[in-house]
């Protein structure tokens, strides 16, 4: 079992069983191992690897929106590398480029790991703006004034389950329209 | 917004305890089986002769074959709604129920003068058939697609085709209760052709829902 494979795999049960820290740092491990896929994935379709940012974080919120399809008792980076390629090659496609990309290519590539860029092509940020009102508050208090679910209660004067609730449902609607054509 | 900032997002939304997607597609086959029941009680009903028949051997295969299909479908649809591709020994189980009808056609083939063989196949109510089942099958096909929505099939249309198996099937066990062909020739003709279109109808619903 290669390193990787027990990291993650520790990391995504220790997460299940209710370690919030255990699941940020599997997202912050997954992050530059995702980027390095992005980036020579967009690399061999023939596009600038500038928009790598947009596909790692497609990419992560695949992982976040759809972690309860990883069985426990199986390996996790097979999971993990179908839902990168997956996403991949739909974002390629819809960038209108339908080419072959294996699941060795992507686990090939999810072995490098990339640092953030300097400068990033910003879709989402986009994106949480056409949010509805309260979803884009809640979005945006959270990710990006870096509060808790309960400061952004606070501030927003809802209540915790409301934000908690306008958070899912904000990241869900940014993850579909991610996946739409014009996104 | 950077990459970071998108992690402690996520990192917040992160809640422990969450419904599996196995489960919610085993609760929503279950749901759109009752309604599918609801809307068989209300306009068809078991034939009449029902109780007499219930140990016909004729009678009693049409469930088999029909549940079979229903069940290796559903087992292959539990795989098929996370991203791991389903490989051909997953595929092949849904051989199953075929194998079991032409067995059975040959059985019946071997015991029917061949005189009557074509009166048989054709039965009595082949066009109710072909309308019934793919409506009982409507109500299982929505909520099995509502619940593979939750996954992440990587293959959206053949998803949507085995969704539509698993709705066609199970639509066609419950039409089999009021449908008076019991021949394994009418079966295979009529119930599969039947279910074949709720297949197609599934196919071309998942290409579209199932995307993610």
């Amino acid at each position: 079992m290669s390193t990787r494979e027990r990291e993650w795999g520790d990391l995504m049960r220790a997460a299940n069983a209710g370690d919030a820290t255990a699941y940020r740092r599997l997202l912050k491990s997954l992050e530059p191992a995702l980027r390095s896929v992005a980036r020579r994935g967009l690399g061999r379709a023939g596009f600038s690897r500038d928009e790598a940012e947009d596909v790692v974080q497609e990419i992560l919120l695949a992982v976040h929106l759809k972690r309860d399809t990883w069985n426990a008792g199986e390996p996790i980076l097979p999971w993990i590398h179908a839902i990168a390629r997956y996403k991949l090659v739909d974002t390629l496609r819809r960038r209108g480029r339908r080419i072959y990309i294996s699941i060795e290519d992507v686990a090939e590539n999810l072995l490098a790991e990339d640092p953030p860029p300097t400068l990033a092509t910003d879709t989402l940020t986009r994106l949480v703006q056409a949010l509805p009102a309260r979803q884009r508050d809640v979005v945006r208090a959270v990710a990006l004034d870096g509060g808790s679910i309960r400061e952004a209660a606070e501030r927003l004067d809802m209540s915790e389950g409301a934000v908690r609730v306008a958070l899912h449902r904000g990241l869900a609607a940014l993850a579909a329209r991610c996946g739409e054509p014009n996104a | 917004m950077k990459t970071d900032d998108l992690i402690r997002a996520l990192a917040a939304d992160h809640a422990p305890r969450r419904t599996s997607p196995t489960r919610t597609l085993a609760v929503a086959t279950v749901l759109g089986l009752v309604v599918a029941a609801a809307l068989f009680a209300a306009i068809l009903g078991v034939r009449p002769d029902f109780t007499t028949v219930m140990g016909e051997p004729r009678f009693v295969f049409k469930f088999l074959v029909t549940l079979v299909l229903a069940a290796t479908a559903f087992m292959l649809g539990r795989r098929l709604l996370g991203p791991l591709d389903a490989d051909t020994s997953w595929w092949l189980t849904l051989a199953a129920a075929p194998l079991l009808l032409a067995l059975a056609v040959a059985i019946e083939l071997s015991v029917l003068p061949s005189g009557s063989w074509r009166a048989q196949l054709i039965g009595s109510n082949a066009l109710l058939c072909l309308a019934s089942v793919p409506l009982l099958a409507l109500p299982i096909l929505i909520a099995v697609l509502a619940a593979l929505r939750q996954g992440a099939p990587v293959r959206p249309g053949l998803t949507g085709a085995v969704a539509g198996l698993l709705a066609g099937a199970l639509g066609a066990a419950l039409y089999a209760a009021h449908c008076i062909d019991d021949s394994p020739l009418f079966v295979a003709a009529w119930y599969s052709a039947a279910i074949a279109l709720v297949t197609l109808v599934g196919a071309l619903a998942g290409y579209r829902v199932l995307r993610w």
